[in-house]
């Protein structure tokens, strides 16, 4: 393409076909700890 | 909202909401976009016969039109349905145990109100502690991973009752098959050589509390005598993170407010100490308060952030980068849906536990007496907020809805929507505003990197 480049297909997409296994870790957005963001959080089950 | 754009770092920025994927489109696809799903390609030329050439408007449309028939551009929300006929049962896997309900400083903006959460000063006893080890790998059902906080106050000032937990904990790993993972934050005062080795081997994340200049640090993390604390705590906090060594993880971080509205600064000066994994958040506070973020703040930090990623983008060019927790964010990866909606899972997944053996959803609800959830010795007794709380996702959430950054964000923090708006459903504004910033800067990094 000569407009536009794609620099990420849609982890988002992936993401359903995961199987939800809801062990990844706890996140929290506040100011007074810091877990981990929840766009960065790690996939326990790649 | 299905497509969110921005300009940053001499980029144009595509967001595709829903698949999450993400271009980097030049001028013309940029203006296009606008109209695409409004007017014909006819129209469209017309329009912009001025700017753009007819030959280029069609590539570019037809360009769109691709990826759009690719399920890059424009695509629906396919999850909605998946989560919302999600009834099946939800476990409480992390848990943050106040450890004392009371601290050694009186931070200017402490939300525990100096450590005590508006109540009388105590630090929880060993058996509370261990009987909340118990209550977690009861109520965590079948998952494996468990998550403690040990947090306060300032927890190290119990430091008897966390060496207890821990070694409970490891027995009754063993005896239950559950993998227990520590996180400790403190103000870094206390910490020795016995609490440090002690730290190093036992928690699996450690976070040190420094609000970065010394400026900026002495005049909020003060002592009851008033002074402040940078020259005592910095040289702990770096021995602490020298001991850090093979992956190990931890989080030098801090809070700006109104007085330092440059925080980029604060950010820099810890990088510039070697500091390699590093939050520096906005404090949250009602509006009269004099160290609280307001509106007309918005701008600055809006420049700090797009100053700050700029910088994130040369060190690490110049092999010198560091992580900024805000802008983390794994755009190849990351998190499966359920997660993504429902964000920190406050009040059903995790808890807070207060010394008394109390629990609420999260640390920020504690000493809500309407918050309440059970007790540790008698369980969870309000099961009709747990509900609430775990129906508290995006899809109940009219403005997330409507929000391009939800699946980013996941709906906000419960505590403040609750502090500000009287319900968890309402996100706050600002902070809204500036996470919406943050994502951006995040993924025009990720963008500016791949780009060269
Ligand atoms: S809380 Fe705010 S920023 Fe987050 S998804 Fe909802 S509206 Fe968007
Ligand atoms: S409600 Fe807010 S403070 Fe509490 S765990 Fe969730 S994000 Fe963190």
């Amino acid at each position: 393409m000569k407009h536009i480049k794609t620099i990420n297909m849609g982890a988002l997409k992936n993401s359903i076909a995961k199987p939800g296994c809801k062990e990844c870790a706890n996140s929290c957005q506040s100011a007074c700890k810091t877990s981990c963001t929840v766009a960065n959080l790690e996939c326990e089950n790649r | 909202m299905k497509l969110h754009k921005f300009k940053q770092m001499e980029m144009n920025i595509v967001i595709d909401v829903n698949s999450g994927a993400i271009h980097v489109v030049d001028d013309i696809v940029y203006d296009v976009l606008d109209y695409y799903k409004f007017k014909n390609l006819d129209e469209i030329v017309s329009d912009f016969k001025n700017r753009y050439t007819e030959e280029q408007i069609k590539e570019a449309y037809d360009e769109i039109k691709q990826l759009e028939e690719e399920g890059l551009l424009y695509t629906y929300d396919p999850y909605k349905n998946i989560v919302l006929n999600d009834n099946g049962p939800s476990y409480i896997k992390a848990m943050c145990l106040n450890i004392a309900h009371d601290c050694n400083l009186k931070c200017k903006y402490c939300f525990a109100s100096e450590g005590d959460y508006k109540g009388e000063r105590k630090l929880m006893s060993p058996e509370v502690g261990k009987r909340a080890v118990d209550f977690v790998i009861e109520n965590a059902g079948p998952r494996k991973n468990v998550e403690i906080d040990l947090f306060g106050g300032e927890p190290l000032m119990n430091f008897k009752t966390v060496k207890e937990i821990v070694e409970y904990a490891r027995k009754r790993e063993k005896e239950t098959g559950k993998n227990i993972r520590f996180t400790i934050t403190t103000n870094a005062t206390l910490l020795n050589d016995e609490i440090m080795e002690f730290i190093d081997e036992n928690m699996g994340n450690v976070v040190l509390s420094i609000d970065g200049r010394k400026e900026v640090n002495d005049k909020i993390r003060i002592r009851y005598d008033g002074t402040g604390t940078f020259d005592d705590i910095l040289p702990k906090i770096k021995t602490m993170v020298e001991k850090r060594k093979d992956g190990k993880q931890y989080y030098v971080r801090g809070t700006f407010t109104r007085e330092n509205l440059d925080f980029y600064n604060d950010v820099m000066m810890l990088a510039d100490e070697g500091f390699k994994e590093i939050s520096i958040e906005p404090v949250v506070l009602e509006d009269k308060h004099p160290l609280s973020l307001r509106e007309e703040d918005l701008d600055t930090i809006f420049e700090q952030y797009d100053k700050l990623a700029e910088e994130i983008v040369n060190r690490q060019k110049q092999g010198k980068g560091f992580k900024f927790y805000h802008f983390n964010i794994d755009v190849n990866g990351g998190p499966c849906v359920y997660k993504r909606i429902s964000g920190c899972g406050a009040g059903y997944e995790y808890v807070a536990v207060t010394p008394d053996g109390d629990i609420y959803p999260c640390h920020q609800f504690v000493g809500n007496e309407e918050f309440k959830l059970g007790n540790v010795f008698d369980g969870l007794s309000n099961y009709e907020l747990i509900k609430t709380f775990k129906n508290g996702h995006i899809y109940n959430k009219p403005k997330c809805m409507e929000c391009w950054a939800r699946f980013y964000c996941s709906g906000g923090c419960q505590a403040n929507n609750y502090s500000f708006n009287k319900d968890i459903h309402i996100p706050y504004e600002l902070g809204c505003q500036m996470m919406k910033k943050r994502v951006e800067c995040a993924i025009a990094i990720k963008a500016k990197l791949m780009e060269e």
